[in-house]
């Protein structure tokens, strides 16, 4: 790196000079070895990393959002966490929470792409619209496709935090006005990282950065490009209501006495048994809790085309194609059998009415 | 030729063996099946594992249908006339006439009942369709199935949907064709006893025995 402008100080240096204790580092070292889903003994071997690491330059792009996984990154609520986030990454531009404005801010961004080429971690929020020349998101005069080509262009790696900057999410629901998509569809080629979610858990993003300065290469991904120490395991079959499932404990009405016993939401549309996410594991907001801790079915947020696909949330299947929404597949199965029935019923009367005849050659 | 019925061995062993084991297959599946997708009864107690058997058993009655496919697609390949590929697909200009006559049968514009020693061309077609359905839900039963347990043999037979296809319209159309299989059961079943009752050619014994008695005019 070698410049002025950019502090060459380590990981662990930054985290100490902040009145981290050596303990608390450690731990974090631990926390980021489990999420990673790596034995205990990689602790030691990640603490060694980031006390010889420099710290990684990131820039954080928002575009079609709402902010949510910025929110995210910022609302760790215990010390540890929130100030040792902050200080693996040396966040140099982040719209919403970076002092400098205007062209400054603009400036700040620029030196990072120039002097920094193929050494930053540009890291996205929200999707990109694509359509009508990609006028429906600007910042600064640009279009959010042309920073992101030129930003993420020269990044060394590129976080596609949340689900709008990974497949397009919300903002790419049908019917797609603004033809929104993520990070890899927009800038087809360049290395990305899709950490989805609404929002994403920071121990994600966190971890995925420990993982790249830990062993020099970014973590294995599955086929939607995510990380599989996050997303390899179905929410289902680690969900703290699991037992409920198997044993056919459900709740079946909001409120119900199953409800309050905190059995399985499956038949209130639960969409744990198709979403892979480590969301029973690491939970949000510092292990406090979770959608389905919480009491209500996971919504399947961190899956390609999630809006489209797992709604109804409420509902298990989705509606079939071509029906009112409001028919259920159920529905048109039964429809489809008593149709049938019908048709059999109608045709052995047909047979006895004109059954008299002799059949004619 | 007379009217003299000749006995003819029509379905063998290995069609009347697979005939009825996807016959209690796609019984236990559906109702499995349908428990899995609406879990009619609840457990009063957390010691129950109705949920748990409800899946043991419609894995293993997937692999008993899966199996049971398997074999009748072999029997397609090298069993008698009435057994293979070309009974099912229309492909003589004989089947096409006869298919089209079926048709006309089964919605009163003939009074003429569709003959034939083996699967009449109506039945032959609907057959492959049925066919293909099977293969639809043993290749989205498992990529169900593999989101769990992520073998090698269901990540052949089933884990690369997940890739072309979002998990929950795999699921609904899975869902979907045990109605269609309901549905079919259904005509199937009114469409043997009628034939049956028309013909007095034995259809519905012959699944059981494999002979069916015809005349010698359907014999030529």
């Amino acid at each position: 790196m070698g410049n002025d402008h950019f502090p060459e100080v380590t990981v662990y240096e930054s985290m100490r000079d902040k009145g981290v204790s050596r303990r608390e580092f450690l731990t974090f070292c631990s926390i980021m070895a489990a999420t990673l889903a790596l034995p205990a003994s990689f602790a030691p071997r990640i603490a060694e990393a980031l006390e010889k690491k420099k710290k990684p330059t990131v820039v954080w792009l928002e575009f079609q959002d709402c902010a949510g996984n910025s929110e995210s990154f910022l609302r760790a609520s215990s010390p540890t966490v929130k100030d040792i986030v902050l200080d693996v990454l040396n966040v140099e531009y982040h719209e919403t929470i970076m002092a400098a404005a205007g062209h400054q801010a603009e400036k700040s961004l620029n030196d990072v792409v120039k002097n920094l080429k193929d050494q930053y971690i540009a890291v996205v929020e929200g999707s990109i619209p694509l359509k009508d020349g990609g006028v429906y998101c600007c910042v600064g005069g640009k279009t959010a496709a042309d920073i992101v080509k030129e930003v993420c262009g020269n990044a060394m790696a590129t976080l596609a935090v949340g689900t709008c900057a990974a497949y397009g999410g919300i903002p790419a629901a049908r019917p797609n006005p603004t033809g929104a998509v993520g990070v890899a569809d927009a800038v087809p080629g360049i290395t990305v990282v899709n950490l989805p979610g609404c929002p994403v858990n920071v121990e994600n993003i966190t971890a995925t950065v420990v993982h790249f300065l830990t062993f020099g290469s970014l973590p294995s991904l599955d086929k939607h490009g995510r990380p599989l120490f996050a997303y390899g395991k179905r929410i289902h079959d680690n969900c703290e209501r699991r037992a409920h499932f198997d044993a056919g404990q459900f709740v079946r009405q909001w409120g119900d006495e199953g409800h309050r016993k905190g059995w399985c939401l499956y038949e209130m549309g639960c969409k744990g048994p198709e979403t892979f996410k480590n969301c029973p594991r690491i939970k949000y907001n510092e292990g406090t809790s979770w959608p389905v801790g919480a009491g209500h079915g996971c919504i399947g947020c961190a899956e390609p085309a999630f809006w489209d696909k797992m709604t109804p949330f409420y509902r298990r299947l989705p509606h079939p194609p071509g029906f009112g929404v409001e028919k259920t597949a159920d529905k048109v199965g039964a429809g489809l059998a008593a149709v049938t029935g019908a048709a059999i019923v109608a045709h052995g009367i047909g047979r006895i009415v004109s059954g008299g005849k002799k059949e004619s050659e | 030729m007379g009217k003299e019925r000749i006995r003819v061995y029509a379905w063998e062993f290995p069609v009347r063996l697979t005939h009825w084991l996807n016959v209690l297959s796609i019984v236990v599946l559906s109702v499995t099946g349908f428990y899995i997708g609406h879990p009619f009864s609840h457990a009063i107690s957390s010691r129950q594992y109705i949920m748990g058997w409800m899946r043991f058993i419609h894995f293993t009655a997937a692999y008993l249908f899966l199996c049971s496919v398997i074999v009748r697609f072999y029997w397609a390949f090298v069993g008698n006339r009435y057994a293979r590929w070309g009974a099912l697909i229309p492909h003589t200009s004989r089947q096409w006439r006869d298919l089209v006559d079926a048709i006309k049968f089964y919605l009163f514009l003939s009074r003429k009942p569709p003959y034939a020693v083996g699967h009449t061309a109506f039945a032959g077609f609907v057959y492959l369709f049925i066919f293909l359905l099977y293969v639809w839900q043993i290749v989205s039963g498992f990529a169900l199935y593999n989101l769990s347990a992520q073998t090698a043999t269901s990540a052949a037979l089933g884990g690369w949907l997940t890739g072309i296809m979002h998990l929950q319209t795999i699921r609904l159309y899975h869902h979907l064709g045990m109605y269609l299989l309901l549905a079919f059961a259904m005509a199937h079943i009114y469409i043997g006893w009628y034939l049956d009752s028309k013909e007095r050619n034995g259809i519905m014994g012959s699944i059981f025995g494999g002979y069916k008695f015809v005349t010698g005019k359907e014999w030529e």
